[in-house]
């Protein structure tokens, strides 16, 4: 059986553990500006809603790529970056209407969530519940493109990204 | 039945998968005419960069992958189509019959009308077969002109100036990609690039390429009376549609291969995908070519389904959208980015920081966007301008800060809890 995320906003206080949790396994820095949830504080009203990819049936991200760098996990359903594969081009950040595909300055490349391979970590760190890791109802099965099952592309020579000065808003310079 | 697709960029590739998963039993030939397994010209700049080598621009990394599939796989030229009696005839002199026809044979760049483009040592960057001549003589202490600073040239820019050539860019309009930023935001482009040690010219415009003197090969003659000594010029100066090879079908082409919202040509049972084709435009509900790699793959996912079950899927238009990153200044544009009729608009501008949003409004609806150095969240513009939600109190809230567009998106739509899988 599938899982998927569920977010529940309503339970979210804003404690930002899922970020803590997801940048510290994912990156390996306590740092909420890499991790791949993000909790969004709507100030005025005093309400939190944690976001991210939803792993959508539609993968804009995974077909707008142009080098096959984004691959389902046959086991967990995600939608999962090849790091040795992508070249950072940026179409993928684009291409998803959820804003949930970013670049990384430090790569060179896409991050986005992939699960954690089945075992989410934003979702163990919650305190509240607001994230939970649940069993998807088998409708949704049947949602996965036949094609897109294909195995891991093999990666050809890949080096990486060179070192370039980056300006944009909200990543550390 | 008896699929082809003509084309073996995105476009075909992708329809060709669709295809066999729409149709399990048919026959599916995918004919392309370039020398190479189906490949990303998008990849071309990062493998001119060295990132990657040639594998890492073909579309299908798996070398099985096509017979997996039961698509056979041709490298030959189609030189035309007969509609009626639905054939077509190959190079090499060959005819092939079809049940249903996929032209996705994409557009290639134009070369401009400048006295002396047709000399050695100028290249346009379009296909694989470019990019080994242009890696051959990109080398630091060499010369390189680059005519055009569109989008395409935009991309390979940064590849170019990474080879430690000496990089001179000329371009008739004011500013860089002009059909994708405004004056404000193309203006930030070009001082980025000087303060990056490129030479910009624009509103300048390539007179003639002559013969060199000296120990440079050739010598780009603008009409400012300035005089450029290069060793390779590269031409960017816009494309067009691979179409004529249709010229005796009967197949009506404009811009592109003229198509309804089905994908349908002119011609019962034959589609058009991609570049070639003049598709349905989401702003406007127009059609025009957008020659863009995500337009390219949407086509190829609906022609493929509609030449199986029938034209039943519309193709609700596709955004035109573009993402860009100019040695290292990240720029993207969306939809009416230049904005409406009638329409409102909210900025913010860093120029100190290269920082820039730009939004359009219509209504209480985002129309079009275009930004520097948004990298976060960015996609959120196309959702945003897709979904045509009613932004309510946050259009006011946007235009007094038009960075907090997710929260105006989380907001605004029901997306608060909810997951593809689960409610
Ligand atoms: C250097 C470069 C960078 C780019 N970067 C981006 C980017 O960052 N973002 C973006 O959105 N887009 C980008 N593009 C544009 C993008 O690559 C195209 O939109 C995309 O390739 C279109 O796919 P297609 O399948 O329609 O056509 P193509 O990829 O052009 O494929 C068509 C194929 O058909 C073949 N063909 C043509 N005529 C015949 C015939 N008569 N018989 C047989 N075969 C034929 C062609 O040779 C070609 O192989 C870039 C393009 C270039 C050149
Ligand atoms: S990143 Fe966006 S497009 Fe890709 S699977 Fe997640 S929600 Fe879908
Ligand atoms: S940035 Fe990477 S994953 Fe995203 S579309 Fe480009 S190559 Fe694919």
């Amino acid at each position: 059986m599938l899982r998927a995320l569920q977010l529940e906003p309503e339970k979210c206080t804003g404690c930002l553990q899922c970020e803590m949790a997801c940048s510290f396994e994912n990156e390996g820095v306590f740092n909420p500006a890499k991790s791949r949830i993000k909790v969004f504080n709507f100030h005025d009203q005093g309400r939190f809603a944690p976001y991210t990819c939803t792993q959508c049936d539609e993968a804009w991200c995974m077909h707008a790529c142009p080098v096959e760098a984004i691959v389902v996990n046959q086991d967990t359903g995600a939608k999962e970056v090849l790091d040795s594969v992508c070249v950072g081009c940026k179409v993928c950040t684009i291409a998803c209407p959820f804003g949930t595909v970013n670049y990384s300055h430090d790569s060179g490349k896409v991050i986005k969530c992939d699960l954690c391979g089945g075992d989410p970590w934003c979702a163990k760190a919650c305190p509240t519940g607001a994230i939970t890791y649940v069993d998807i109802d088998s409708t949704g099965l049947g949602r996965m493109r036949a094609w897109a099952q294909q195995g891991v592309p093999s990666a050809a020579s890949f080096n990486a990204p060179m070192e370039k000065d980056v300006q944009t808003y909200g990543q550390a310079q | 039945m008896r699929h082809i697709v003509i084309g073996a960029g995105p476009a075909g590739v992708v329809a060709v998968e669709h295809l066999r998963a729409f149709d399990p039993e048919g026959q599916i030939t995918l004919i392309g005419d370039e020398p190479e397994p189906p490949y990303s010209r998008m990849a071309i700049p990062y493998y001119l960069i060295n990132q990657i080598d040639e594998r890492g621009t073909h579309l299908r990394k798996d070398a099985g992958h096509f017979d997996a599939l039961g698509v056979e796989v041709l490298q030959a030229r189609v030189t035309a189509v007969d509609t009626a009696a639905k054939t077509l005839s190959l190079a090499a002199g060959d005819s092939a019959a079809f049940d249903k026809l996929l032209i996705a044979t994409g557009s290639s760049a134009l070369t401009p009308m400048i006295p002396g483009v047709e000399s050695d040592g100028v290249y346009r960057c379009w296909t694989l077969a470019d990019a080994r001549n242009i890696v051959r003589l990109a080398q630091p202490g060499k010369s390189v002109v680059l005519i055009g600073a569109g989008f395409i040239g935009c991309i390979i820019l940064e590849a170019l100036a990474a080879s430690g050539a000496d990089l001179t860019v000329v371009e008739v309009e004011n500013r860089m990609v002009p059909r994708m930023l405004n004056d404000t935001a193309g203006g930030l482009i070009k001082k980025w690039c000087e303060d990056h040690g490129v030479k910009v010219l624009t509103s300048t415009k390539v007179e003639s390429i002559d013969q060199g003197s000296g120990d440079r090969p050739l010598n780009v003659v603008c009409d400012s009376g300035e005089a450029i000594a290069a060793d390779m010029v590269i031409t960017a100066t816009g494309v067009s549609a691979n179409t004529g090879f249709l010229n005796d079908s009967g197949i009506d082409v404009d811009q592109g291969v003229v198509v309804d919202d089905y994908l349908n040509t002119s011609a019962d049972d034959v589609y058009a995908a991609g570049d070639v084709a003049q598709g349905k435009d989401f702003s406007t509900g127009g059609f025009n070519v957008q020659a863009i790699q995500p337009t390219a793959v949407e086509h190829g996912r609906i022609a493929a389904r509609n030449m199986v079950q029938g034209n039943h899927h519309a193709h609700r238009g596709s955004v035109n959208m573009n993402v860009l990153d100019t040695l290292g200044l990240i720029s993207s544009s969306f939809a009416m980015w230049m904005g409406v009729d009638g329409g409102d608009s909210a900025e913010v501008s860093d120029p100190g920081r290269f920082r820039y949003v730009n939004l359009q409004f219509q209504d209480d609806r985002l129309v079009g966007a275009s930004t520097l150095g948004l990298t976060d969240h960015v996609g959120v513009l196309r959702g945003l301008i897709e979904s045509k939600v009613r932004l309510d109190g946050w259009k006011e809230k946007l235009k007094q800060d038009p960075t907090r567009l997710m929260e105006a998106y989380i907001a605004r739509t029901q997306a608060l809890g909810h997951n593809a899988y689960v409610r």
